[in-house]
């Protein structure tokens, strides 16, 4: 079959398994971060962040092949993640500002 | 056969970029979804513990069983890319076990989606009954859409591998299928974290 390439060197399942040990270990940690939330006070929510930045880069770069890919692609998807952010943080300053809107009957 | 998820166009198609039109698609596609469920989360996230009445999230939030589905999706992520690797190899074989297991994963985690809104009913959270239930039921139904499209796709995908329709010559077609499999898997990861796990 004839195919126009310019490939990389390809991941092989060997690391299909250990990104998949590294989300399970993720997970785990995630979960126990909840469960030992009253201990970890403020810190939970920014370690909760972390782990699951960690879950999304990993099954991003090497499940959907990002970091072996045009990085065309990667530029697509962060503009998408990107415009997604911008939407928190201008509805953010908006309720800041303005305040919640009236929730009352 | 060279990779196909890798920077490999089809055979007789040339484009400006080098990436396939369906590649560059899906990638656009995903893109455009980042932005739907960044909204479904925002509004989730805005009306968060702003709640007048229960049922209350911690009331009904069933973490170890919700643990249990984000593990089953994750793992369902997994069997796909096998399912991709093995197309690749043209182990036809190895690709329709993989496929399969990976639809199973799906549909159980969308089983247990059903069995969760069913128990949220019968403790009296609806669409309807307060912010919490209808920012909750939005956000998760729609990713619950997602997968049972998913789902769909798989399975055509599956059956068309027994008539010839689907081969080690049409990889980077089901590559396409892979990610948007596993974008519905990166919503899961997000909304799990934010919605589950983040403390009130």
């Amino acid at each position: 079959m004839h195919q126009q390439s310019t490939a990389h060197a390809q991941p092989s399942p060997a690391t299909w398994v250990r990104v998949l040990i590294l989300l399970t270990i993720a997970t785990v940690l995630e979960v126990l971060t909840y469960v030992f939330e009253s201990t970890l006070g403020v810190l939970t929510a920014p370690i909760l962040i972390v782990f699951a930045a960690i879950k999304f880069v990993l099954v991003v770069a090497y499940y959907m092949h990002l970091k072996f890919d045009n990085r065309i692609l990667t530029g697509i998807f962060t503009w998408g993640m990107l415009i997604a952010l911008s939407i928190f943080a201008a509805m953010a300053a908006i309720y800041h500002i303005y305040g919640q809107p009236l929730l009352t009957p | 056969m060279s990779h196909a998820a890798g920077h490999t166009l089809p055979a007789g198609e040339h484009t400006v970029t080098g990436i396939s039109h369906n590649r560059l698609m899906m990638w656009t596609f995903l893109a455009s979804d980042c932005m739907f469920f960044g909204s479904l989360i925002w509004v989730y996230f805005a009306y968060r513990g702003r709640y007048f009445e229960g049922p209350y999230p911690h009331e009904v939030l069933d973490i170890p069983y919700t643990s249990v589905s984000a593990a089953v999706l994750l793992l369902s992520s997994f069997s796909i890319v096998m399912a991709l690797t093995a197309l690749e190899h043209a182990d036809m074989r190895g690709f329709r076990g993989w496929l399969l297991g990976t639809i199973l994963l799906g549909a159980l985690f969308l089983g247990g989606q059903y069995y969760e809104f069913i128990t949220f009913y019968h403790e009296g959270l609806t669409l309807t009954s307060n912010l919490f239930g209808t920012t909750f039921f939005v956000l998760t139904g729609f990713h619950g859409t997602h997968v049972f499209i998913g789902i769909v796709w798989l399975l055509v995908q599956w059956l068309l591998s027994f008539v010839g329709k689907l081969t080690p010559a049409h990889v980077e077609r089901f590559f396409v299928t892979t990610l948007y499999w596993h974008f519905v898997d990166i919503v899961w990861i997000i909304i799990f974290m934010l919605v589950y796990l983040m403390p009130y």
